[in-house]
């Protein structure tokens, strides 16, 4: 609960610095030390050090796991700071009301992180959902940020409204809002709670954008400034994840055979939307967006098949995934042309990060020797494990092949292409920017020959 | 992890791993070149010695293993046993030669390259001696996207849709291995280890699909018909240092796979899927030397006739007998020789005439005598002439496969006759005949050149004429192998 606290007095904090020094410099740096102060004080408490202690009657309850993936998050969120801190500055005409806002979507987070009962469910995902649609519409001389702020508005509300209903309908049903309460009971599923849980299976498919509740997510994920797109598609996808799993595991867990077949369905429609789609692509922006909804199907993979291993793997898969997004979004941020023909020539300009971003791209493609691959392999193993429908670890491994196809391509144009102008090279990366990114490519690559590192804290 | 270096394999692995790293930080050509030969022979020189150690009484030092993964009970185990000894040292020899080969200026970045050539090299030593499945299928990987840039960045002019199909060919393949090594994982006691594999719970009709997996990763990787579609273009496009390495070392990763990983594992999903790779090999030894044939380029030529020389292992593997199986793990060294070979003889024509076309060639033996003569050793080599190293793997093969039956003996003969048709016509075209335009002041080879075909053609005698030594080292672990497969 410290990283709550610690969270919400930054975000007040960074609200009114934009008051006492209009450096954009600074505001920058102070972020950063908030990221640093949450993620310590989170590890604090991890390691037994509450600032408060507060009854909640039960509504909120953290144990290691949770610890370790606000860990993972704000760990994510310190390097998006430090890589893309110079494009939240020009983005934003005051760039600590953005700071702040994203503070406070940090707060929601660690809200999800220990809820144990669906109104702080719902206060969590609220409170992360705001700050994001003011997010998506910051770029407001922009038409296209404006309508991905409103299309995304609009149909946030609207799988508000479907949660909602839902925990309208389990309260009916077991009167209660703790997921043990829920839970308990007969392994029948009764007609109320039938209705519930698919309108929040419906609501948190929404949130992380599974098919066939992805429609939003492409012309958002592309409308918003870069370093916003950024910040939604991983930091926040893994936070939804986090509550979808929590969710499931914690209410729906006893009746896991009754609603297994439609997360099958869910998971076989992400990963073919999204991986078929994206080979379409021509801007590397869009195909990212794509990229993070295949990449949705195989963590909805871990919610089907919902044991240690599926526990386990999502949390290496947040990080994995995070890391290599988080350090691809930056560059894309610095190129102000998102086609893929802006990489032509890449490798040669810009030799150490093209290489970081080479390791990314084979992390997210699953390739071994990268976090990516372990991130898949435990989601694999999850299913296969889980003992029924072979076909879908089948299916993902051929989308997985298929994402090779897009991945490579940005490969290829980086390394393989010559560039007609100097225009790649005009691009200027700081000293401290590659210092960074050598950072991620080094956790990515740690990550993928040990990864035990992380999996033995869970 | 942490390794203690008084074993073979761990050097093995470690050697072109440092030599990689190394070579990356070099500046100068010479330098980098410098490195990775040194490092290949120290590697070569490891496996040398590992000859003299072959008996049981030093397992400790042909056997290493050290936890990785304990939540996963999966550690880096290696093993040099008889059949990883070969193809170690096909690898070791092979790569100190491919780049002495290498001429000076020939390629941009040149520190990148040796640098990838050497970790190609690890990922190969690592795939070849790994006795974990999820080590085996890292290395698998490893000596997969080294190739990859290798190609994609030195090769010709189509290279990056060439380079790219064959890597995802070989991704997807390796994909469906991964879902059945998982699945074994699965059935074990919660281990990676051969031994667990090898003993593993599975009913039969389990088997019969595992089999599809494992067999897709392993017939691409050959390649075998009809998988065998992404092999031309590759080995066209891609540097022919890299072709080399891809035709004389990669290809029997697919092979090596079939012998360890497959035939062995999965015994009666082998036997139930015996006759379906029987007729594939024999259909595709036919197709790729009636297609060989009808080449006018030499190296689509050796391509083609090199998926002829697989299809044929292929063949003889999978008759289940010990003398074939024996005699394909000879094969696979000395087709791995006699290949490398030939693509350095290509590669010196191409050099000097900018050519590989025949029609364009011809008359080479009066300007190079040297050379032509190297080349019909090589190509009676590769047409498997008695005294050369090629005629004891395939009478062995081919006795093997009568055993099985005669008729597919007969139907596999043909391959070897159209074999010595589109080889010594290729030699007829190419060096004998008028001299053509082209070839108007082309020059003999060098000494260096000399000294590898030197090395090449000793090896081929050599092994062609006293195979002795090699086959006792290789009856042990391929009887085991076979084994497991008699009596079902």
């Amino acid at each position: 609960m410290n990283s709550i606290l610690v969270s919400v007095l930054w975000g007040i904090l960074l609200m009114y610095a934009g008051f006492l020094t209009k450096n954009k410099r600074s505001i920058s740096v102070l972020a950063v030390v908030g990221a640093v102060a949450v993620l310590s004080a989170n590890a604090l408490e991890y390691m037994g050090l509450s600032f408060f202690d507060i009854d909640t009657k039960g509504m909120l309850f953290y144990n290691p796991y949770s610890y370790i993936f606000l860990v993972v998050i704000h760990a994510s969120l310190l390097l998006y700071f430090l890589l893309s801190g110079t494009e939240v500055e020009e983005t934003a005409a005051t760039p600590s009301d953005h700071y702040a806002l994203i503070f406070f979507v940090a707060s929601g987070i660690s809200i999800i992180a220990g809820f144990k009962s669906l109104l702080m469910l719902f206060l969590g995902i609220e409170i992360i959902s705001i700050p994001l649609y003011v997010l998506a519409g910051s770029d407001k001389s922009n038409l296209k940020s404006n309508e991905a702020a409103l299309k995304y508005f609009l149909m946030g509300a609207f799988s508000t409204g479907l949660m909602l209903m839902g925990i309208a309908f389990l309260y009916g049903d077991s009167g209660t809002f703790y997921l043990e309460g829920i839970n308990m009971g007969a392994t029948e599923m009764s007609p109320l709670k039938a209705i519930g849980g698919v309108l929040i299976l419906a609501s948190m498919a929404f949130k992380v954008s599974a098919a066939p509740f992805h429609f939003w997510t492409p012309d958002v994920y592309d409308g918003s400034p870069t370093v916003f797109t950024s910040f939604m598609a991983t930091i926040v996808k893994s936070a939804a994840f986090f509550a979808f799993i929590k969710l499931f595991e914690g209410a729906f867990g006893k009746i896991q055979g009754q609603w297994q077949v439609l997360l099958a369905v869910i998971t076989a429609l992400t990963l073919i939307v999204g991986n078929i789609t994206a080979v379409f692509q021509q801007s590397v922006k869009r195909m990212l967006s794509y990229s993070s909804i295949a990449q949705a199907g195989f963590m909805v993979m871990g919610i089907f098949a919902m044991n240690l291993m599926a526990k386990q793997g999502l949390v290496l898969y947040f990080a994995a995934y995070s890391v290599a997004s988080i350090a691809i979004f930056a560059v894309l941020a610095k190129l102000k042309d998102h086609s893929v023909d802006a990489f032509n020539g890449f490798a040669k300009a810009h030799p150490l990060v093209a290489a970081v971003v080479l390791i990314c791209l084979l992390s997210l493609a699953g390739v071994p020797l990268t976090a990516g691959f372990f991130a898949k392999y435990y989601m694999l193993v999850a299913v296969l494990k889980n003992g029924t429908m072979y076909w879908l670890p089948v299916l993902a491994i051929v989308c997985a092949a298929v994402s090779v196809y897009y991945y490579f391509r940005v490969i290829q144009a980086m390394y393989f292409k010559e560039t007609e102008a100097g225009s790649v090279a005009e691009i200027q990366f700081s000293s401290s920017f590659k210092v960074i990114m050598v950072v991620c490519a080094l956790l990515i690559i740690g990550l993928g020959i040990h990864p035990d590192w992380l999996m033995d804290l869970l | 992890m942490y390794a203690a270096f008084d074993n073979f394999p761990a050097l093995l692995i470690w050697l072109p791993l440092v030599g990689a790293l190394l070579s990356f930080f070099m500046r100068s050509e010479t330098a980098a070149k410098n490195v990775a030969v040194l490092f290949s022979l120290l590697a070569l020189g490891v496996v040398g010695s590992s000859l003299l150690y072959v008996d049981s009484k030093y397992q400790a030092l042909n056997q290493v293993s050290y936890v990785w993964l304990p939540g996963l009970e999966s550690s880096f185990a290696f093993i040099l046993d008889g059949l990883t000894r070969t193809l170690c040292l096909l690898t070791a020899v092979s790569f100190p030669l491919i780049f002495l080969f290498i001429p000076v200026g020939k390629y941009k970045q040149p520190h990148v390259f040796y640098g990838l050539m050497m970790l190609t090299q690890c990922g190969l030593m690592g795939v070849f001696m790994a006795t974990d499945a999820l080590v085996f299928y890292l290395f698998w990987e490893l000596a997969l996207i080294p190739v990859y840039f290798l190609s994609s960045i030195w090769g010709g002019e189509k290279r990056i849709r060439a380079t790219f199909k064959f890597f995802i060919y070989t991704f997807v393949g390796s994909l469906f291995m991964l879902i059945g090594i998982i699945y074994i994982y699965l059935k074990t006691s919660g281990s990676f280890n051969l031994i667990n594999f090898y003993n593993a719970a599975l009913t039969h009709q389990e088997e019969g699909w595992l089999f599809a997996l494992f067999f897709l990763a392993f017939a691409i990787k050959m390649p075998l018909f009809p998988f065998h579609t992404w092999q031309p273009d590759a080995y066209e496009q891609s540097p022919t240092p890299v072709t080399m390495v891809l035709s004389g070392i990669m290809v029997k990763m697919g092979l090596f796979g079939l012998m360890r990983w497959l035939i062995a594992m999965l015994p009666h999903g082998a036997k139930a899927h015996q006759t379906m790779v029987v007729v594939l090999a024999v259909i595709g030894m036919i197709y790729a030397s009636l297609i060989a044939m009808r080449q006018d380029n030499i190296k689509r030529l050796i391509a083609y006739s090199s998926i002829a020389h697989i299809g044929l292992m292929a063949l003889g593997i999978f008759t289940f007998q010990q003398v074939a199986v024996t005699g394909v793990v000879i094969q696979m060294f000395t087709h791995g020789v006699n290949v490398v070979a030939l693509w350095m003889v290509a590669d010196l024509i191409e050099r000097q005439t900018g050519t590989l076309s025949m029609s364009a060639l011809g008359g080479i033996a009066k300007k190079a005598p040297n050379l032509a003569i190297f080349m019909l050793v090589f190509a009676f080599a590769n047409i498997a002439l008695p005294l050369t190293n090629a005629f004891v793997g395939e009478f062995m093969i081919f006795s093997g496969v009568y055993a099985m039956s005669p008729w597919w003996a007969a139907a596999a003969g043909i391959s070897i006759i159209l074999s010595a048709v589109y080889t010594l016509n290729m030699v007829k075209n190419v060096f004998y005949g008028e001299a053509a335009a082209a070839v108007q002041g082309f020059m003999d080879i060098r000494p260096l050149q000399s000294f590898v075909f030197v090395v090449l053609t000793v090896l081929i005698f050599f092994v062609g004429v006293y195979p002795g030594p090699f086959l006792s080292m290789i009856a042990e672990t391929v009887s085991l192998i076979v084994n497991k497969l008699t009596g079902i």
